[in-house]
């Protein structure tokens, strides 16, 4: 185990990321540490990003740990962008952050600037200049080859020629320090994708009414819908805001499972919606603007009418039914059964929300999926209709260790086997394993599958979890389904 | 007298006008995929009503295959909806794609609603049940579920007539209850004619017809399902007397040929070498 990143405290000791947590120890046997985790800080730093639209509209993570804001035009209403800096730096270290800022022309420049600290310098060009090589961000040993070659800061690269360089370091070393000198042009990504229409209402006079304030959104649904389909194309989400005049705004959120561009299906998706509102959307004094997004948006052919009716509109109709139910009980809750590609029994299916997932061939047609248990026409179902996750442990009676089970007792009742079929022998995933091994506990265990039948004609699939001795002392028993 | 009767007749015609309309015409009805289950029925499981599936928590498995096949029985091509609780993923298990589809229902042609209680069950059934795109509604609740009494049940009725849709209400661990539900069954599993070897053969249903409206009920099937052809035939006769003759207690071995006791293990080994070696 390593360190992946260390407080100023540790710094101050001799710590270091990337250092072993044996060594770490052996200097600071008080030393507390946490486990990494990547994931949240990405969340986290998105949070953050989110929060920084109040300075400017494009903000983007850069990195693991950097936000990156395009601040121009921007600058003024904080009263300079030095002012914008040091307010921003401020807000986000009342979060406990540790905040070290940049301006820059370009985002490297500005990405280098903050990370590399450089003596105070006339400009920004003279500080680019500064930078160590190592500020070129480049991959693998080119930092020490070009210290090697004498070559310290960019402004000693910059002053050669950038065939030489090229030829020397690749292409992208020049390209880097085009970037970082501001001569090239790469434009940021900001983390917050333009909405494919937006249409704002602004009101002389406060609408006192919810009712009122629908049937406006209804008009903005329908000049929405003509807006997308100018384009071709209807949205899958949609997104109300009801700003009030005291300054609270009210946002509504509908997704769909089919682009759609109908404004009186849009409203009725929104009105299921405020049903679904724990507190009402109360108007107070009123709402004084109305904004209606379409932020993810398909393509949709324009609709044709159907000549004998019903049939062709199938689809539409279960997809509407989809929408509604998702969005009354939450998208999560209405589902679709989608294949993996896995041999272990409970990893072979995902349930996902079915708003999302709409490829409607997916599972293998004409006869039964479970490659691997090689079932021929005429055989009975070699997979169970409903599957326990985790499975659940029973007790077992079998003649001989590892021979075939002969009754069991699940759920307090004894069951006798009177017909099985099986061992089924379904291996780990041993080239998932952690460090190669194919044996031991680490490499997962074997399971032994039996499809077997009670005396009352219920048929169950358990297996053996381990083979005996070779896995496990006592390996346990489970029941992973039920056959219909 | 006579302005009695004459108003009596009057409130009569009333009430056969307030009466539902297709109760007295013949609805369209949907092969459940058994020759003499669907004669005893008049050629088939009505569509667009109600029918109801109890079934023992034990057999629960079974049951909610039964349905599952007649869902697909009454779809055909259309989507079908599986509405059940999160409660009974706990405790019965979650639906199974690969065993769905080796029990011959196309799970992309599934929809799961997963609802938090039986009340949001309730609620999503009913607006399921208006939608006529969909090809058939399977509503599992599990226990007493007092939320669907007989206006409830006549309330998914209602919805169902008006859309066509097939509505199976699968009740695990209930009691039948009144409610207007067109048929109602109780299904258990059933044992299996055993494959060369002493394997579990194909998927095997015991089902009691317990009621039926305007028509005689207590029939009782043993169906066996064949996927290949997309239907059901017959258990064998003679696995049915070995069940019979083996009892209700569950606990006799019914695979025995020699009259020793169950518990000892020269018992067990007796019956696992006649039975499981031939």
């Amino acid at each position: 185990m390593r360190l992946a990143a260390v407080n100023a405290d540790g710094l101050t000791i001799g710590l270091t990321p990337g250092m072993t947590l044996a060594d770490a120890r052996a200097r600071e046997p008080d030393l507390r540490v946490f486990d990494a985790d990547p994931h949240a800080d990405q969340d986290w730093l998105e949070r953050l990003c989110d929060g920084c639209a109040r300075y400017t509209p494009n903000a983007a993570p850069d990195g693991a740990d950097g936000l990156m804001l395009d601040i121009s035009g921007c600058g003024h209403l904080w009263g300079g962008e030095e002012a914008l800096a040091a307010e921003a730096a401020a807000r986000l270290e009342r979060h406990g952050l540790r905040v070290r800022h940049a301006i820059a022309g370009s985002p490297e420049a500005a990405h280098a600037l903050a990370r590399f600290p450089v003596p105070p310098a006339p400009d920004e060009d003279a500080a680019v200049r500064r930078l160590p090589v190592e500020a070129l961000g480049l991959e693998g040993e080119s930092a020490v080859a070009l210290r090697r070659a004498g070559l310290r800061t960019v402004g000693d690269l910059a002053a050669r020629p950038a065939a030489a360089l090229a030829a020397r370091f690749g292409e992208e070393a020049v390209d880097a320090l085009h970037a970082l000198l501001g001569l090239g042009h790469r434009p940021l990504r900001p983390r917050r994708p333009r909405p494919a229409v937006r249409i704002d209402r602004r009101f002389a006079e406060p609408l006192g009414s919810t009712a009122y304030a629908l049937k406006i959104l209804e008009e903005m649904a329908a000049e929405a819908g003509e807006r997308l389909a100018e384009r071709g194309e209807g949205g899958r989400r949609f997104e109300a805001v009801f700003f009030r005049s005291d300054g609270l705004a009210f946002p509504l959120r509908v997704e769909t499972s089919l682009p759609m561009r109908d404004a009186p299906a849009i409203l009725r998706l929104m009105r299921e919606r405020i049903d679904a509102l724990s507190d009402p959307i109360d108007p107070g004094f009123g709402f004084d603007m109305l904004r209606l997004t379409v932020p993810q948006a398909e393509k949709l052919a324009p609709t044709q009418l159907a000549l004998e009716g019903g049939e062709a509109r199938r689809e539409d109709s279960v997809a509407a039914l989809v929408d509604r139910l998702s969005i009354r009980a939450g998208r999560a809750r209405i589902q679709r059964l989608e294949p993996r590609d896995s041999h272990i029994p409970e990893q072979a299916q995902l349930a996902l929300p079915a708003v999302e997932s709409r490829a409607p061939e997916n599972w293998p047609k004409n006869g039964p999926s479970n490659r691997e248990a090689e079932s021929e026409p005429g055989d009975p179902p070699m997979r169970p209709l409903h599957l326990f996750d985790p499975p659940q442990p029973i007790e077992v009676v079998a003649e001989v260790p590892d021979g075939p089970p002969h009754r069991f007792r699940w759920r307090r009742t004894l069951h006798d086997i009177i017909r099985y079929e099986g061992p089924e022998r379904i291996a780990p995933e041993w080239w998932k394993a952690k460090d190669g091994a194919t044996e031991g506990e680490s490499a997962g265990r074997t399971r032994d599958y039996y499809r077997v039948e009670d005396a009352r004609g219920r048929r169950y699939w358990i297996f053996r979890h381990g083979l005996y001795g070779a896995e496990a002392e006592h390996p346990g028993w489970y029941i992973h389904g039920l056959f219909a | 007298m006579s302005e009695s009767l004459h108003s009596l007749a009057a409130l009569k015609r009333h009430i056969a006008s307030l009466d539902r309309a297709p109760a007295s015409q013949p609805c369209a009805r949907f092969a459940s995929g058994h020759d003499g289950l669907d004669a005893a029925l008049g050629g088939g499981l009505a569509r667009g009503r109600l029918h109801e599936l109890f079934g023992e928590s034990a057999d629960e498995a079974a049951a909610a295959g039964l349905s599952l096949l007649w869902s697909r029985q009454a779809s055909g091509d259309a989507p079908l909806l599986w509405l059940r609780t999160v409660a009974a993923g706990k405790a019965g298990g979650h639906p199974y794609g690969p065993g769905l589809a080796a029990l011959g229902i196309d799970p992309d042609r599934l929809l799961l609603g997963i609802m938090p209680d039986d009340s949001m069950l309730l609620r999503a059934a009913v607006d399921a049940l208006r939608c006529p795109a969909l090809g058939a509604l399977l509503i599992e609740l599990r226990g007493r579920a007092p939320l669907l009494d007989l206006t409830a049940s006549r309330r998914l009725a209602l919805a169902a007539e008006g859309s066509g849709v097939t509505a199976l209400i699968l009740r695990i661990d209930a009691e039948p209850v009144p409610s207007a539900a067109e048929t109602r069954w109780r299904v258990a599993a059933a044992p299996s004619a055993p494959l060369p070897g002493n394997a579990p053969g194909q998927t095997s249903f015991a089902l009691t017809l317990l009621r039926r409206r305007a028509g005689p009920d207590g029939q009782a099937w043993r169906l066996m399902w064949d996927r290949e052809k997309g239907i059901f035939g017959d258990v064998g006769d003679e696995r049915h007397h070995a069940e019979q003759r083996s009892g209700d207690d569950g606990a006799a071995l019914s695979g025995a040929q020699l009259p020793l006791p169950a518990d000892r293990p020269a018992a067990d080994h007796a019956a696992r070498s006649l039975g499981g070696w031939k």
